[in-house]
């Protein structure tokens, strides 16, 4: 298992071809609070940078992208009811969506935790 | 952020607040906001609104203009351009107005004081330069205008406001809602009305900004007192049902759209003599094309300012706030619509993402105003 990042602030924990992907740590307290998340149907296709999820705050909101190409094969369904998982725990069960990976080279161009940190320290 | 904010940002660089630094050092993030950095939110939107409801939240609105209008009478010159009855408003009594455009779209809302010896005005900090240039092109020259800029504004909200700031200035206890005076705090000299913008009881404090840090510490200092940002200021104003000027109302809205006839007086009714009196009159009698009303919204999903209102294929109208609503734990929303679909209870859909949400207008306020009146026998 490892797990990958986005300069968008996404996660993806990849495991065999299901890749499960969330916000971070850093994006959720950019969120603030989180009262509404809208993810995507089982089935559904997105290309690498697609608009997957949305994710709304007291202040506003915001698109969540797919980080990698894939069919989704679930979405959280538990953030319906329990938006703020997205706060309380966002790279664990705060997660938005699972899907099987289309391409897997495409993980090659995503950071690493220790990039992805260095990356966070330079904004 | 909005793109009438966007404009002024290009127009005038960002300014400091006179606390920035005692705002970052309490952890606020600051953004710009009406031309200055200001503490959007300090621990997060939510708990500090939450705060607010119940205890007493203290905002720093230094960026709103303080005009001071003195001379010879500066209440009439001041009726040319509100609908709102200023030459009997009594001594240390307060009222909210609009500013007129001649054709009777609002420029500004306000508050206005009378006090012993001139009118003080509180105008949006991002409207605060036009209206004064506003003021200066229609007043007769024997009007001075001051604009206060060495002076902070602080607002102090919430349910135990009135407990908090009567334990540093007994005084104030004798205030009620929209009555202001003039009170001292440690040799500070405040100026202190009953009044807010959350649709609670609180006060608005206007300090030497020499003083507004030490003003700050002592109120922080209270145990039911927190520094609150501009983020619950918009979350508690829209859940009390207060137009945002630039987003409710704006140059296109009259105060009859904008539900606001209550300010328009008796006396001006009969007498007219306001910028757009013309206009207003008319709508007052025969009421008007659309409407700014309260939207309550089904499920959990915000619908924000911009969304598109339809009922069936027709767009009936256009959210003009709208948020999430942490008192209530839903999204509400202001909207301008169509007249014919603004009664209570009327059904329409908003389109969010090509998505349809089903809305209702709803009654305003959506939380019930506490403010502090005096008890009718």
């Amino acid at each position: 298992m490892s797990r990958y990042f986005t300069e968008e602030h996404e996660w993806v924990e990849v495991e065999g071809k299901i890749a499960t992907v969330g916000i971070t740590e850093y994006a959720q307290q950019q969120l603030g609070d989180v009262v509404f998340v809208d993810v995507p149907a089982e089935g559904k296709q997105f290309d690498k940078g697609d608009e997957a999820a949305v994710v709304e705050s007291v202040k506003a909101a915001s698109d969540v992208y797919s980080p990698v190409s894939g069919t989704i094969v679930e979405g959280n369904e538990v953030l319906a009811d329990e938006p703020g998982l997205v706060n309380s725990d966002p790279e664990g069960d705060g997660w938005f969506f699972k899907l099987q990976l289309t391409d897997q080279g495409e993980l090659d161009a995503l950071m690493d935790e220790a990039a992805y940190k260095k990356f966070v320290a330079g904004l | 952020m909005t793109d009438n904010i966007a404009d002024m940002m290009e127009r005038v660089a960002d300014r400091l607040l006179p606390l920035d630094a005692w705002h970052r050092a309490r952890g606020a993030r600051m953004v710009p906001f009406a031309g200055y950095q200001m503490p959007v939110q300090y621990e997060g939107v939510m708990a500090e609104h939450l705060w607010t409801r119940e205890n007493a939240g203290l905002f720093d609105v230094s960026h709103m203009g303080q005009v001071l209008l003195t001379g010879d009478a500066p209440d009439l010159a001041l009726e040319a351009i509100v609908p709102g009855e200023i030459q009997k408003l009594g001594v240390n009594r307060m009222r909210y107005s609009v500013l007129l455009e001649e054709n009777g779209g609002i420029l500004d809302d306000l508050m206005v004081t009378r006090r012993e010896r001139d009118l003080y005005l509180v105008v949006n900090g991002a409207c605060k330069y036009d209206d004064l240039a506003h003021m200066r092109e229609t007043f007769p020259d024997e009007v001075v205008i001051t604009l206060l800029d060495e002076r902070a504004l602080f607002a102090l909200q919430g349910p135990k406001a009135g407990e908090a700031l009567a334990s540093l200035i007994p005084d104030v206890a004798s205030l009620y809602f929209m009555q202001a005076g003039s009170f001292t705090l440690d040799g500070m000299s405040l100026w202190i009305s009953r009044s807010g913008y959350t649709g609670e009881d609180g006060f608005e404090i206007s300090v030497d900004c020499d003083h507004a840090a030490a003003l700050a510490d002592r109120l922080c200092a209270l145990d039911v007192v927190k520094p609150i940002g501009l983020g619950a200021r918009d979350s508690l104003r829209l859940e009390a049902g207060l137009p945002l000027y630039g987003h409710d109302l704006d140059e296109s809205v009259s105060p009859v759209e904008g539900d606001l006839s209550f300010a328009i007086s008796k006396r001006r009714r009969a007498e007219g003599g306001f910028a757009g009196a013309e206009r207003i009159l008319e709508e007052l009698e025969e009421g008007t094309d659309r409407k700014r009303v309260g939207l309550s919204v089904e499920g959990r999903q915000p619908v924000r300012e911009g969304a598109e209102l339809f009922v069936g294929d027709r767009m009936v109208g256009k959210v003009t706030s709208g948020g999430f609503a942490p008192t209530l734990g839903a999204p509400i929303a202001m909207a301008l619509i169509k007249s014919a679909f603004a009664p209570l209870g009327t059904v329409l859909e908003a389109e969010v993402r090509g998505k349809r949400i089903p809305v209702t207008v709803a009654p305003m306020p959506f939380v019930p105003h506490r403010y502090h009146r005096p008890k009718t026998a």
